[in-house]
């Protein structure tokens, strides 16, 4: 058996831009629904913008964007062999994906307290327009909150590999690839913002 | 062995920390720029969503996900998806035009 490894960093990256695409049909269907209820229910969208805390959203949104440089700050790190950087760049992107996720639980703990989630008695009274938006918005941020947790778990791994060099400067596709899936989940996001935020 | 030597040669010149800063700085400033303009009423707040976040979303594309440094294939997979998306979105308010 010779030694011979195959490698095919193209094909894996192909591979993983398959996949992310089928991840923007999924939001994408999701927000193609979105946008017709929003048409349909435009003053209801308005009120239902209002009750969510923009400043929360925006900070969020802020705390995103960095982790996403941070991910590639980290690849560039690994190209040129600075082990050291590329771990204090991922830890930094693991500790901004956490503060996300902090940050929405204290904002979804404040919509349960006002008798805000799905099924709720007071959603009941709401007109239907509102119930669909809070819907849409638990779903959709939901969804995407997910997606952050198995982003983070991927980047957690990446970490490791990086510290025990089974990534270093030949041979990164991993990272690469775990980069690209936490990039689209800041792209979801980044259309998250407006579409509930600042729909008020 | 083509993938192989064209891999290397596109990775001989990786971009450095100072290109994706700079895209950071443009995505606050974009950031920054779609709140502002959502205070100004629904008008302004909705050519903000319309033009501001698919520019974020691109240059995030473009540059974070390195599509800027990949050839015409994944850029050919990302755009079917896209134009695809953009197609169900015209038929759908077609429909809802016509009701």
């Amino acid at each position: 058996m010779s030694e011979h490894v195959h490698r095919d960093d193209f094909g894996a990256r192909l591979g993983m831009w398959l996949f992310l695409v089928t991840e923007i049909v999924l939001f994408g269907g999701l927000f193609i629904g979105y946008s017709y209820m929003r048409y349909k229910y435009p003053v209801e969208f308005h009120h239902g913008g209002a009750e969510l805390n923009a400043t929360l959203g925006v900070i969020n949104t802020l705390v995103l964007l960095t982790s996403s440089l941070t991910v590639v700050l980290a690849i560039v790190a690994i190209q040129r062999a600075e082990k050291k950087q590329a771990m204090v760049f991922l830890g930094t992107t693991l500790a901004l994906g956490l503060t996300f996720l902090v940050i929405k639980s204290f904002e979804w703990a404040a919509k349960f307290h006002h008798g805000l989630y799905p099924n709720a008695p007071h959603l009941g009274t709401l007109p239907p327009g509102e119930q669909v938006f809070f819907g849409l918005y638990f779903t959709m941020t939901g969804l995407h909150g997910l997606h952050v947790i198995v982003g983070l778990s991927l980047l957690s791994v990446m970490l490791w590999w990086v510290a025990t060099d089974r990534i270093r400067a030949d041979r990164y596709i991993h990272l690469e690839n775990s980069g690209l899936y936490w990039h689209l989940v800041d792209v979801i996001w980044i259309f998250l913002l407006p579409l509930f935020y600042l729909a008020a | 062995m083509n993938e192989h030597a064209e891999h290397s040669l596109e990775h001989a010149d990786h971009p450095g920390y100072g290109t994706f800063i700079k895209v950071w700085v443009a995505l606050l400033i974009l950031t920054g720029a779609l709140v502002g303009v959502s205070h100004l009423g629904q008008t302004y707040a909705v050519w903000g969503l319309l033009t501001l976040t698919p520019l974020k979303a691109g240059l995030v594309f473009y540059f974070f996900m390195h599509l800027k440094y990949e050839g015409p294939l994944l850029k050919i997979v990302v755009l079917v998806t896209l134009g695809t998306l953009l197609i169900f979105f015209a038929l759908l308010f077609s429909d809802v035009a016509f009701h």
